[in-house]
């Protein structure tokens, strides 16, 4: 059933797929960061698409062991057409921006701080885009592979301080 | 002097707008969030959430560990329903696997999450009464509760932190009177329940604290990704079991309780219907439940017995490498999503074949429920935060992992 909207993808954004695959049921679209609002547009405003649930935004980090490094996965969810649909996007590790799908889903707000937070993505256009999890003044990013599982940071500024 | 400091040109009273700080820790919060708010008078004018005080790094935890050992974890995230979340992780390794659990394990899980939904929407309720002031709707809510952890006590053995669930398969079977047990427990439970209705149902002083206060339009409530009993208050009729029916849950006859405007009000009775379709489809899955194994057929996945384990070397090897190992995933990305207590709970999984998760992401409703927290309070009163945050049914562990 969702191999219908992968097909419409393909139909209008031909040129904005890298691969596209189904493994396990999950129907999945491999895009060029360039289009991705129009193509995450058009998955919303289409009648016969229609994803008005965006469901789920992290990112994967694959380092040292693909390239580009990183891969921002979106998953979005069609109320009316019962559809589910995993969008991915990689990015390079020098350039790890991707434009802010906030305007088309407020639902995404703190899931793009969220990754921007972890993971180091930079979400342009986003209207606050600053720290969730971690305190402000906290230093990496601890979700990226290169970040040690034991390392600390204590919080050493007082409350209210500016660090 | 002051007189006249108070007073504007035209007479009244002067107020500046002022900024209040509510949080992190304050009693009339059940979870450790700040809110900083913008007030005109006692009229929230604009608020802020800071959540991230309960996180614990989940993420990068599992990726330290075995998947086996991931079950712990997921115990914490929603620590209300601890069963929805097992159930959910196991699911989305089995998908990842391309398993699927015996008949008599699927009902089980039914089964155990069905009571933990239960669990958690009486905390969410009777929580909501409390800080309305009702406290003996609060003391019936979590008797019916302790009734449920008692029960699920006896079967695997924990009150909180249950653990139950296995790849491929449950950690123990029923014990033989679960079912008399339960019914028991069940005919309690109603009674209580019943006396919450009576408690709430018609009170004033609880029907003008929660109706037409925290109002969300299905429109909204889409765009800002809601799922579960915050979703469905607002007329959308998605829920999990029924969209997508994993399990048993397409031998189920159920219906999803809708509210109408999506008010305080509307989420509260919403759940409080959901119990009851909860006890329906327990009942139905005691009926439908046969004898049979738990655990699927696979020496790669399930622990041999201790017999074996001590009794012959196969064994003991087998044991050895599930336990320093890890089971086998195939390298793969998987998204899984099953019905917890809030919402959809999605397991976004990465394996890279080894025994370690390469990532294993957590969807928690409450994270989509939390950010729309402040279009919910704006143009309400101070008053109206608390009765709206406890009907969202934030829970700390779930939502800053």
């Amino acid at each position: 059933m969702s191999k219908k909207c992968v097909e419409r993808l393909q139909a209008h954004f031909a040129d904005q797929i890298l691969s596209t695959h189904d493994a396990a049921g999950d129907e999945t679209v491999v895009l060029k960061r360039d289009k991705l609002l129009d193509v995450l547009k058009f998955l919303r405003d289409e009648a016969d698409l229609a994803f008005n649930l965006p469901v789920d935004l992290t990112v994967v980090d694959w380092y040292r062991i693909r390239e580009p490094r990183f891969e921002v996965v979106y998953h979005l969810y069609s109320y009316r057409t019962k559809q589910r649909i995993r969008l991915k996007v990689p990015v390079d590790e020098d350039d790890a921006r991707v434009p802010s799908s906030y305007s088309i889903w407020p639902g995404f707000d703190w899931y793009e701080r969220e990754a921007y937070d972890l993971y180091g993505v930079v979400f342009d256009g986003h209207p606050n885009l600053k720290r969730i999890l971690m305190w402000e003044g906290f230093e990496g990013h601890p979700l990226r592979k290169d970040y040690p599982i034991n390392k600390r940071q204590p919080i050493t500024t007082l409350l209210g301080e500016k660090s | 002097m002051a007189e006249i400091l108070l007073e504007t040109e035209d007479g009244d009273l002067d107020s500046v707008p002022m900024s209040l700080q509510m949080g992190p820790s304050h009693p009339a919060m059940h979870g450790t969030i700040k809110m900083r708010l913008k007030l005109d008078g006692e009229i929230v004018s604009r608020s802020e959430v800071e959540v991230g005080y309960l996180h614990r790094g989940f993420e990068k935890s599992c990726e330290a560990v075995t998947w086996t050992q991931v079950m712990p974890f997921t115990d914490r995230l929603n620590y209300v329903s601890p069963l929805c979340n097992n159930v959910g992780y196991c699911m989305a390794v089995e998908k990842l696997l391309g398993i699927r659990a015996t008949d008599r394990c699927e009902y089980i899980r039914m089964i155990m999450a069905e009571t933990s939904r239960i669990g958690d929407h009486m905390t969410s309720v009777g929580a909501s009464a409390m800080e309305l002031g009702g406290f003996t709707a609060f003391l019936y809510a979590i008797e019916v509760r302790e009734e449920i952890w008692r029960l699920t006590e006896t079967v695997t053995g924990a009150r909180l932190t249950h653990s139950y669930c296995r790849v491929g398969g449950l950690k123990d079977d029923l014990p033989p009177d679960f079912e008399p047990n339960w019914r028991a427990i069940q005919k309690k439970c109603r009674t209580l329940i019943d006396d919450i209705h009576a408690l709430l149902d018609k009170n004033r002083i609880f029907l003008d604290r929660m109706r037409d206060v925290g109002v969300i339009s299905a429109d909204r409530a889409l765009a800002f990704g809601f799922t579960g009993p915050c979703l469905r208050s607002t007329g959308v009729d998605y829920d999990v079991r029924k969209a997508a029916p994993y399990m048993k849950y397409d031998r189920m006859k159920f219906e999803i309780p809708v509210g109408t405007i999506g008010d305080n009000y509307d989420r509260y009775l919403v759940r409080m219907e959901e119990i009851e379709q909860s006890f329906s489809i327990i009942e139905q899955c005691l009926k439908q439940i046969e004898p049979g194994p738990i655990n699927v057929d696979d020496g790669r996945l399930v622990l041999p017995n201790k017999d074996e384990v001590y009794g012959s070397i196969e064994g003991t090897i087998a044991h050895f490498k599930i336990i320093m190992e890890g089971i086998k995933v195939p390298p793969g990305e998987v998204y899984s999503y099953t019905e917890a207590g809030n919402g959809e709970l999605g397991f976004y999984l990465v394996s890279n074949g080894e025994g370690r998760p390469y990532k294993c992401r957590v969807r928690p409703p409450c994270w989509s429920l939390m950010q729309a927290l402040p279009e919910m309070l704006e143009g309400y009163q101070v008053a109206d935060i608390v009765p709206t945050f406890g009907s969202i049914n934030m829970i700390g562990g779930e939502c800053d992992r």
